[in-house]
């Protein structure tokens, strides 16, 4: 393993964080009929991957959190049940915003790193 | 008179405990969101002093690292504070460019010696 994969294979687990966090943003807001089919925020789980004093990082699992999806009385939802109640989907938004940023940030970071450790190897074997 | 290992030892070594300082970093910095993560560093100063005393660069490096203490803990665990890890990074490469040019120096010094320049 090298710089290089460390930092893709973190890249690509942030990506998975980011596309988790875009499913639960799009999913937020939405009514179901049930609790039990009502949408619950998905999280990535990360574990680091240690080899030749390096270590990188992969996405374990996907899990989805156990915030429980909130009762609203909406009589006039089609969907709403006989006494007139509709669950809304467990998703936090501004959690998720922060998420995004630090989602974003974290690969910002990684970029920059590949970037830095190429323009040293590529200072190094250009040298005569 | 010296062999030519000898003379570009000290740049070599210092090169390569660089590279290695600069993977470590680089693997705290993949880590930033891990729970549990404990950031990792290489002291330089003292891992370049083994490896003059003649030892390999490769031990010198593993008996030189050690873990991070955070400046504040946080509570899953991670280590990896991201504003200490980017600055050691940038300083890093700055020495890593820095040894990289003396060791060039060196190389054109011999090669100017050799033809008699």
């Amino acid at each position: 393993m090298n710089v290089f994969d460390v930092a893709s294979r973190a890249m690509s687990a942030q990506m998975v964080r980011l596309n988790t966090t875009a499913s639960n943003l799009a999913s937020a807001r939405t009514d179901y009929a049930s609790k039990d089919e009502a949408y619950r925020a998905m999280r990535p789980v990360f574990r680091a991957v240690m080899e030749d004093n390096m270590a990188t990082v992969d996405v374990e699992r996907v899990v989805q959190t156990d915030a429980e999806p909130q009762k609203r009385y909406d009589p006039t939802n089609p969907i709403a049940d006989k006494e007139g109640y509709v669950w809304e989907a467990a998703v936090d938004e501004t959690a998720e915003l922060i998420d995004m940023l630090e989602t974003a940030r974290n690969y910002q970071n990684n970029v920059q790193v590949l970037q830095t450790a190429k323009s040293l190897i590529l200072e190094t074997v250009r040298n005569q | 008179m010296p062999s030519l290992d000898q003379v570009l030892a000290l740049n070599g070594g210092a090169l390569k405990l660089r590279s290695q300082r600069l993977n470590m970093l680089a693997s705290n910095i993949a880590n930033a969101s891990t729970p549990g993560y404990k950031a990792k560093d290489l002291d330089f100063d003292r891992a370049m002093q083994q490896a003059q005393n003649g030892s390999s660069v490769e031990k010198a490096a593993s008996d030189h690292t050690g873990f991070r203490v955070p400046l504040q803990p946080s509570l899953d665990g991670n280590t990896v504070e991201l504003a200490v890890e980017q600055t050691l990074f940038a300083e890093n490469a700055i020495q890593y460019r820095t040894t990289l040019s003396f060791l060039n120096g060196q190389v054109s010094s011999i090669k100017r010696a050799l033809k008699g320049e």
